[in-house]
């Protein structure tokens, strides 16, 4: 195949994978939704779980975008080295972007700064947001691609503190800011954390958490009984779908770190809405692909 | 029981009978403004390009499409409340200068809007987010758009609605605001919760067993 051909063929592809992600929510997402929707009983919580639900389904049916703030596209990749089209990844993820916001139609969300104009084509100025890891001796493309709506984008925090406030004074930073801005955000939230010693590497990991799949732990044991504790202690306090109060408040906690320095500690908080649009796609050297978020799905 | 439903143009009278928590649905006119059409109004002292008066404003950024037989006309496709936080720094002032009567987002508004709302008198209710496909069923038609120079998310969009909910009230024209007493009851509900998180979470004297 002409690299040239093989190339827009790439950028179709993503276009059609990021467009599907903006109509379908992964399963995962879908699955902790209504297990949560289960352990509701108030008329306000059914009330938004119903809602929810039906929009879910039609967004299905009419192919349409699940919310209206299909967010600033942004793609994490983790490309082998092998993968024939390296060279021209950044290049065909924007031209993905560009088709992608015609056909769905996605919203236009790229403003540049100090210009203060949007775009009108989702793509900006380091923008898409492409964050790129290297897999070596592969000619495999995992790509996931969130997007980041500016409501649950709006919590997003991250701060240095000083070690001796130790873990403590993170679980007060979690709480705090969840029970405040997060309550506007569209719970029930996933909670990203990202522990580390500078501030933004806490925030980008605090991002990577929320990429992994509902229900996986921390790597470290005590970074995974870290999660649940301030899972279940979120979900005592009971903010409910919507901020509307109810048994519950989060999809899930999920903490990233990387070893910080003695003197730092450094966390992060990302929050993702209930309309969770995150998905990962396997794309082989031949371009052959599978939706690792969405089993069986044909895009 | 049956739906209760407003319609636009709205009185003060209707709003008197709306108090926190109540769920209802509009008829009429709804207009998206968000954080752009709220600078102009009120920092930039800007003429307002639709009349407001006893009307309804959507804090929301849809997803609309030129129709291709008709241009200048669009369809919507998506249109979801935005958080109507971003707007509580000119809102109280955006009341008294156009005379809007009913405010819909997502999300809670703070004292200065329930001021606002009890002078004007005004009620802010909300959609439940992300519902974005179900709202746009709400919407019978796009009659106008105003400041398109805005960009497709902040440009004004007069739309003609029906039963267009379920919004519940989450600031009434009395004062009470739902939010902020969800607020109150999460700060309080969250302090014994960190205090029993905070004894398990020593980490930095090395893992306890």
């Amino acid at each position: 195949m002409h690299m040239m051909d093989s190339k827009q063929q790439l950028v179709d592809l993503v276009a059609r994978f990021t467009e599907y992600s903006a109509k379908h929510l992964p399963d995962d997402i879908l699955n902790r939704l209504r297990e949560l929707r289960a352990m509701e009983t108030t008329d306000f919580a059914r009330i938004i779980y119903d809602a929810m639900f039906e929009n879910i389904d039609m967004a299905h049916e009419l192919s349409r975008p699940v919310c209206q703030d299909t967010g600033v596209l942004q793609f994490f990749a983790r490309v082998g080295t092998r993968f024939p089209l390296i060279d021209h990844l950044d290049e065909a993820l924007r031209d993905a972007v560009l088709l992608a916001t015609r056909r769905a139609p996605l919203r236009h969300n790229a403003v540049e700064v100090f210009d203060e104009k949007n775009t009108g084509n989702n793509v900006g100025y380091r923008i898409p947001w492409i964050e790129t890891e290297l897999i070596p001796d592969s000619d495999v493309l995992e790509l996931c691609v969130y997007m980041a709506g500016g409501g649950c984008s709006l919590p997003g925090i991250a701060e240095v503190l000083m070690p001796l406030e130790g873990y403590e004074g993170i679980v007060r930073f979690v709480f705090d800011r969840i029970t405040t801005y997060g309550i506007n955000a569209c719970p029930p939230l996933l909670v990203g954390i990202g522990i580390a010693g500078s501030v933004e590497v806490a925030a980008k990991l605090s991002k990577k958490a929320l990429l992994r799949p509902i229900g996986s732990r921390n790597e470290n044991p005590i970074g995974a009984d870290l999660e649940k504790r301030i899972e279940e202690g979120l979900n005592g306090i009971g903010i409910g779908p919507g901020g509307l109060t109810g048994s519950m408040s989060v999809m899930g906690v999920h903490i990233e770190q990387a070893a910080r320095h003695p003197a730092t500690l450094a966390v992060g908080l990302s929050t993702g809405c209930w309309a969770h649009r995150r998905a990962w796609i396997r794309i082989h050297g031949d371009l052959s692909y599978e939706l690792l978020s969405h089993k069986g799905a044909e895009i | 029981m049956s739906k209760k439903i407003l319609q636009t143009p709205i009185s003060d009278r209707d709003l008197e009978g709306l108090s926190v928590g109540d769920v209802f649905y509009l008829n009429g006119y709804l207009i998206t403004g968000r954080d752009d059409v709220h600078q102009r109004v009120i920092k930039q002292d800007l003429e307002l390009p639709v009349d407001l008066r006893g009307g309804a404003i959507f804090h929301a950024g849809p997803i609309m499409r030129e129709r291709e037989d008709t241009p200048g006309r669009y369809e919507v496709i998506s249109i979801g409340p935005t958080t109507s936080m971003r707007m509580e720094k000119y809102e109280k002032e955006f009341i008294e200068k156009t005379g809007v009567k009913l405010m819909i987002g997502k999300g809670g508004m703070g004292p200065k809007t329930t001021e606002g709302c009890v002078e004007g008198p005004a009620v802010h209710a909300v959609f439940p987010g992300g519902c974005a496909v179900l709202a746009a069923r709400c919407v019978e038609e796009i009659e106008d758009v105003k400041w398109l120079d805005l960009g497709m998310p902040e440009a004004m969009w007069v739309m003609r609605v029906k039963e267009f909910g379920p919004l519940i009230v989450s600031i009434d024209s009395k004062g009470d605001n739902l939010f902020e007493r969800n607020k109150k009851l999460f700060a309080e509900k969250k302090l014994p919760i960190v205090e029993e998180i905070n004894r398990h979470v020593d980490y930095l004297h090395g893992p306890k067993t």
